[in-house]
C-alpha cells in the first residue's frame, strides 16, 4: 500500500511499492493517459509532473512518489481550460497517432515552467522524447507559440 | 438485399465521438422495396456511409483505420464533399468487420496500407455522399410537391431556389430514408470542389491532448485479466517446458497458460503483476535449426545472389550486359539494407473474450476484416460468432496490417480463460523480438558510360527477401515478387523515372527464417537508395552535375522530372550553398505519387552529420488535405532518416539482438530538419500520402555526404560507419 497524490487527490494504491508509478497510474488508479512504451526510460511516453518536473514514471517506483504532488496528462488542463501547451499543440494540430504526445506534451510543460522562453537549443536539449509518426516540426512550432501565450 | 436489421453495437462505436444516435444512414448499393431498414436504436437506415441525426450532425463511416495519417479526416472529406454538408456538424466512426461480413462488404476494403485509404475508395466513398445528397433534397422536393431540379443543397441546408423556401437535412433525413437510392450519381468536376484540397483540421486531435484518447492498451472492460507472453525468440523454435508451479503463487496471478507450440503467457489482475510473475517463470526452448543462423550467415546468402544466374527479371529492354561490355567507363557498386522493426508506440496488443458461443476481439488494427479472419480461425467460431471491434491505433507502419499474430494469441489465451476478458499486451522487448522485419536486401548495380558519359547501359540485382513469398504468396507470379521492384518497375504506381537504352533489374529471391513484413515505404526504401546512390556515382564517374545527369534521362518521364526540377529550384541547386553545406537529390515515383528532395547537410568532424534542410516535393495527383500531407511528409522523413542513420535489427543464434530503444533508436527532435514541403498535384490521378516521401529522404542525404566527404556510404545504417546525426 501507498500513499499516492495525483492531480490533487489523495489516494491509497494497494501495490507493492517497488511497482513502476506508470502502472499504478495506469492500472490501480485508472488513469490511462499516459502510456508504456519502453519499460527503460528511454522514450518519454510515460512522462508525468512530480512536484512540478517532469519524470518518466515507468523507471520510478512508487515508493519513491510517496508525499510528492503527481501530475498527469488527465490533470494538466485545469477547471476545464487548456492548459497553454495543449493549446498550441491543438492550434498547430501536433498528433498523429497521438500515442506519444501526453508525455510529449507533460515534458514540454515542465520545460516551459522552468523557461518560459526556450530557445531551439533549450528544446533539443530538454525534449527527448520518441515520436514515432515524426511530429518534430509541428511539435517546435507548438512549443514556441505557447511560450508566446 | 438486407433482410433483417444489422446489429449496431453501441461497442463498436467505442472510441467514437458520439454513440449512433436517432438519425438514419444514406449510402449506395441497397436496393430497397419498399420498407425501411432500422437501426438498432430505431433509426432508419438506408444504407451505409452517412448517417443523419435529427439534429443535423452528420456521422461519416469510415471503413480504414486512423494509426496518426489524417485517413478518417480525409475520407470524412471526400464524402462530405459531394454529400454538400455542414462541415462543422462532421463526425466519424467505424462500421465492425462482422457488421461487414453480414452486409456483404458494402463498406469495400478495410485494409489501410499501401498509402491506398483514398487513392483506392475516393470513388465509392463520394459516391455514397453524392447518393445521399440527391436523396436527401428529392425528400424536401416531395415535400414541398416542387422538382428535385430546382432545389439545392449547401451546408446540409436545401433550398427551393424559386420560392426560396429551406429545410434542413435532420428534417428530411427519415423521408429520405424510404426513398430508392439512385443507381447512378454525377460526381463534381474538380473545379467545383470546396472541400477537397482545403487544409480543414482532423476530426481527432482533442481527445489526443488530454488523455482522453482509448488506444487498444488503454482498453477497459468489466472482470477484464491482462496477459503477458513471451514466444519462442528463435524464429520457428517452440516451447519445451515451463514451470507453472514456481510463479502460481506470485501476486494476482490466475492463470500460466501455454500459447499455440511456441509461446508461454502469464494471466494476472494487473498487466504488471503478470509481467513480473512472466519474468520469474524459468521456460525451456527447443529453438530448432534456425538457432545457427547470424547476420553474418544471411548476408552471405545474399551476396551468392547478386551473382547467380537465377533471377526474376521484371524490368528489360535492350541488352544491358552486352551494353556494359561494350561501354567506355564501366561503374560497379554493391548496397545493402538491414533487418528494421516497425517500432510503434504502443507495443502490439489485443483484447479478446470467448465463450464456446461467442468470441469478440477489441484491437488496434490496420485491417478490421483480416484481424476477423485471425479471430475466426483462432477460435475456431464461425463468422457469425464473432466480432472485431477497432481501436484507435498507436502507430502502425504496416506491422498491424497483415499480421495479427497478437489477435491470435489473445484468442488462443481467451479460449483457456472462457467468459472472461483478457488483454495481452506485449512488452516492447516481446515487440522487437517478435518483427515482421523490413526485408534484408542487396544490390549490386552496374553501369556503362559511353565515351561522353551517356548512360548506355545499366543492371540492378536485388538479392533478399521477398515479402510476398512469407505473407501473400497467392499473389507471387510464377514465382517472382512484383513488390520486390517497387520504384524500379517499367510502369504504373511504382514506375523508374528514368529511360535507360539498355536496362536489365532483376531479383535473385533469398529468404531468410526472419520474417518480413510490410515496413512504411516497403521495398521502395532501399530500391531508392540503391537506385538514387548510384545514379549519382554515375554522374560522379561522368563527370557531371547530378541534376543534369538525370534530366538528360527523364525527357519521357515529365511528371518525375517536374518534382525533381521542383526541389532543385526551390534549394537553389546550382548556386552556391551556405560555407560548409552540401546539398543531394533523389526522385522516385511511390505509390502512384512522384516525389523528389533536396537534402542541405554539413558533416563535422567527418563523421557527425547536421540536416539542416529537406526541401520535398510530391504530385499526389489530387491533394485532399495539403496541411496533413506537410504532416506526413516531415513525418516520414523522421521514420525514414532513424532508419537510415540508427536503426538495424541484427541477427545471433537465430534471434533478433535488438530488445528496446537503447538499442534499437529513433530520432530526437534536436535531430530534426527542417522540412519544406511543397505540394503541387498536377490532376486527373490519385496519388498515395503516407508513404511515398519516405524514400527520397535517405538517398537525399547520402548523396548530400558524398559531395561533403567523398566517402560513399553503401550500407545502412549509417551508426555502423561511426557516423552520428547530430
Amino acid at each position: 500500500m501507498a500513499r499516492l497524490t495525483i492531480n490533487g487527490k489523495s489516494m491509497e494504491v494497494n501495490v507493492d511499492p517497488s511497482t513502476p508509478l506508470l502502472w499504478a497510474i495506469r492500472e490501480q488508479v485508472g488513469l490511462t493517459g499516459t502510456k508504456y512504451g519502453c519499460g527503460i526510460a528511454a522514450c518519454g511516453s510515460c512522462t508525468v509532473h512530480l512536484d512540478g518536473a517532469a519524470v518518466r514514471s515507468c523507471v520510478m517506483p512508487v515508493s519513491a512518489a510517496v508525499g510528492k504532488q503527481i501530475t498527469t496528462i488527465e490533470g494538466l488542463a485545469s477547471g476545464g481550460v487548456l492548459h497553454k501547451v495543449q493549446k498550441a499543440w491543438l492550434d498547430h494540430e501536433v498528433p498523429q497517432c497521438g500515442y506519444c504526445q501526453a508525455g510529449m506534451i507533460m515534458a514540454v510543460a515542465a520545460l516551459l515552467k522552468d523557461t518560459p522562453k526556450p530557445t531551439d537549443a533549450d528544446i533539443d536539449a530538454r525534449i527527448t522524447n520518441i515520436c514515432r509518426c515524426g511530429t518534430f516540426q509541428q511539435v517546435r512550432e507548438a512549443i514556441h507559440a505557447a511560450a508566446k501565450a | 438485399m438486407i433482410t433483417k436489421t444489422p446489429k449496431i453495437d453501441r461497442r463498436s462505436f467505442i472510441i467514437g465521438t458520439a454513440a449512433v444516435g436517432g438519425g438514419l444512414a444514406l449510402g449506395l448499393n441497397i436496393p430497397l422495396g419498399g420498407s425501411v431498414v432500422r437501426a438498432q436504436d430505431g433509426s432508419p437506415e438506408i444504407t451505409h456511409w452517412v448517417v443523419i441525426r435529427p439534429d443535423d450532425t452528420v456521422v461519416i463511416r469510415v471503413a480504414r483505420s486512423e494509426m496518426g495519417q489524417g485517413t478518417i479526416t480525409g475520407l470524412a472529406q471526400m464524402v462530405a464533399e459531394e454529400l454538400e454538408c455542414d462541415w462543422s456538424k462532421v463526425t466519424t466512426e467505424y462500421p465492425t468487420p462482422g457488421q461487414s461480413v453480414k452486409r456483404k462488404r458494402i463498406w469495400g476494403d478495410f485494409s489501410t496500407g499501401g498509402s491506398r485509404g483514398i487513392r483506392t475508395s475516393h470513388e465509392y466513398v463520394r459516391q455514397g455522399g453524392a447518393a445521399a445528397r440527391t436523396m436527401l433534397i428529392q425528400a424536401a422536393a416531395n415535400a414541398w410537391g416542387v422538382p428535385a431540379a430546382e432545389c439545392s443543397a449547401a451546408n446540409s441546408v436545401i433550398r427551393h431556389r424559386p420560392s426560396g423556401r429551406t429545410t434542413t437535412y435532420g428534417k428530411v433525413a427519415e423521408a429520405a430514408a424510404k426513398l430508392t437510392p439512385p443507381e447512378k450519381v454525377a460526381l463534381k468536376d474538380p473545379k467545383d470542389w470546396k472541400l477537397i484540397g482545403k487544409s480543414v483540421k482532423r476530426l481527432d486531435t482533442m481527445s489526443k491532448l488530454t488523455g482522453a484518447q482509448v488506444y487498444g492498451f488503454d482498453l477497459k472492460l468489466p472482470g477484464m485479466l491482462n496477459a503477458a507472453i513471451k514466444d519462442c525468440p528463435v524464429f520457428g523454435g517452440k516451447v519445451k517446458s515451463f514451470e507453472a508451479a514456481k510463479v502460481k503463487g506470485m501476486p494476482g496471478v490466475r492463470h500460466v497458460v501455454p500459447v499455440g507450440e511456441s509461446a508461454v503467457a502469464v494471466v494476472a489482475d494487473t498487466w504488471w503483476q503478470a509481467r513480473t510473475a512472466l519474468d520469474a517463470l524459468p521456460i525451456a526452448w527447443d529453438e530448432g535449426p534456425n538457432a545457427k543462423v547470424s547476420s553474418a550467415t544471411i548476408a552471405e546468402m545474399l551476396k551468392a545472389g547478386l551473382d547467380a544466374d537465377q533471377a526474376f527479371v521484371n524490368n528489360k529492354n535492350g541488352d544491358a550486359k552486352a551494353a556494359i561490355a561494350g561501354a567506355a567507363k564501366k561503374v560497379e557498386a554493391v548496397y545493402a539494407y538491414p533487418f528494421q522493426n516497425h517500432a510503434p508506440m504502443e507495443p502490439m496488443n489485443a483484447t479478446a473474450k470467448y465463450t464456446p458461443d461467442r468470441c469478440e476481439v477489441w484491437v488496434p488494427t490496420q485491417n478490421g476484416e483480416a484481424a476477423f479472419a485471425a479471430t475466426l480461425a483462432a477460435s475456431g467460431l464461425p463468422a457469425d460468432k464473432c466480432e472485431v471491434y477497432k481501436i484507435n491505433l498507436g502507430g502502425g507502419f504496416g506491422r498491424r496490417g497483415a499480421f495479427h499474430d497478437y489477435v491470435t494469441q489473445a484468442v488462443l489465451i481467451a479460449k483457456q480463460v472462457p467468459g472472461t476478458p483478457v488483454k495481452l499486451l506485449w512488452t516492447r522487448e516481446e515487440d522487437m523480438l517478435h518483427g515482421k522485419y523490413h526485408p534484408v536486401m542487396q544490390a549490386k548495380l552496374t553501369g556503362g558510360l559511353d565515351a561522353s558519359g551517356n548512360l548506355v547501359g545499366l543492371h540492378l540485382r536485388l538479392s533478399g527477401q521477398s515479402i510476398l513469398t512469407n505473407v501473400f504468396p497467392q499473389m507471387l507470379q510464377n514465382g517472382m515478387d512484383f513488390l520486390t521492384f517497387q520504384g524500379l518497375h517499367p510502369t504504373g504506381d511504382f514506375a523508374i523515372g528514368y529511360s535507360v537504352p539498355n536496362l536489365l533489374i532483376d531479383h535473385a529471391m533469398r529468404n531468410t527464417h526472419v520474417p518480413p513484413g510490410f515496413w512504411r515505404g516497403v521495398n521502395i526504401n532501399q530500391n531508392a537508395i540503391f537506385l538514387e546512390c548510384f545514379m549519382d556515382e554515375l554522374a560522379h564517374a561522368a563527370g557531371q552535375d547530378a541534376l543534369e545527369f538525370r534530366r538528360k534521362l527523364m525527357s519521357n518521364h515529365p511528371k518525375h522530372l517536374a518534382v525533381l526540377n521542383a526541389v532543385a529550384d526551390r534549394a537553389g541547386w546550382g548556386k552556391p550553398a551556405p560555407q560548409g553545406v552540401y546539398r543531394g537529390l533523389a526522385q522516385m515515383k511511390s505509390f502512384n505519387s512522384y516525389v523528389a528532395a533536396c537534402a542541405e547537410i554539413s558533416v563535422n568532424g567527418g563523421n557527425q552529420v547536421k540536416i539542416h534542410r529537406i526541401v520535398c516535393a510530391t504530385d499526389t495527383g489530387y491533394a485532399v488535405n495539403p496541411a496533413q500531407i506537410e504532416r506526413q511528409i516531415a513525418g516520414s522523413f523522421v521514420y525514414g532518416l532513424s532508419a537510415l542513420f540508427m536503426e538495424e535489427c541484427t541477427v545471433k543464434d537465430g534471434h533478433i539482438e535488438q530488445t528496446n530503444f537503447n538499442t534499437y533508436d529513433s530520432m530526437r527532435i534536436k535531430q530534426m530538419p527542417k522540412v519544406e514541403s511543397i505540394i503541387m498535384p498536377s490532376g486527373g490521378f490519385w496519388g498515395g500520402v503516407g508513404e511515398p516521401t519516405i524514400c527520397v529522404a535517405a538517398p537525399a542525404v547520402l548523396n548530400a555526404f558524398f559531395r561533403a566527404t567523398g566517402r560513399r556510404i553503401r550500407t545502412v545504417p549509417l551508426k555502423n560507419h561511426g557516423i552520428t546525426l547530430v
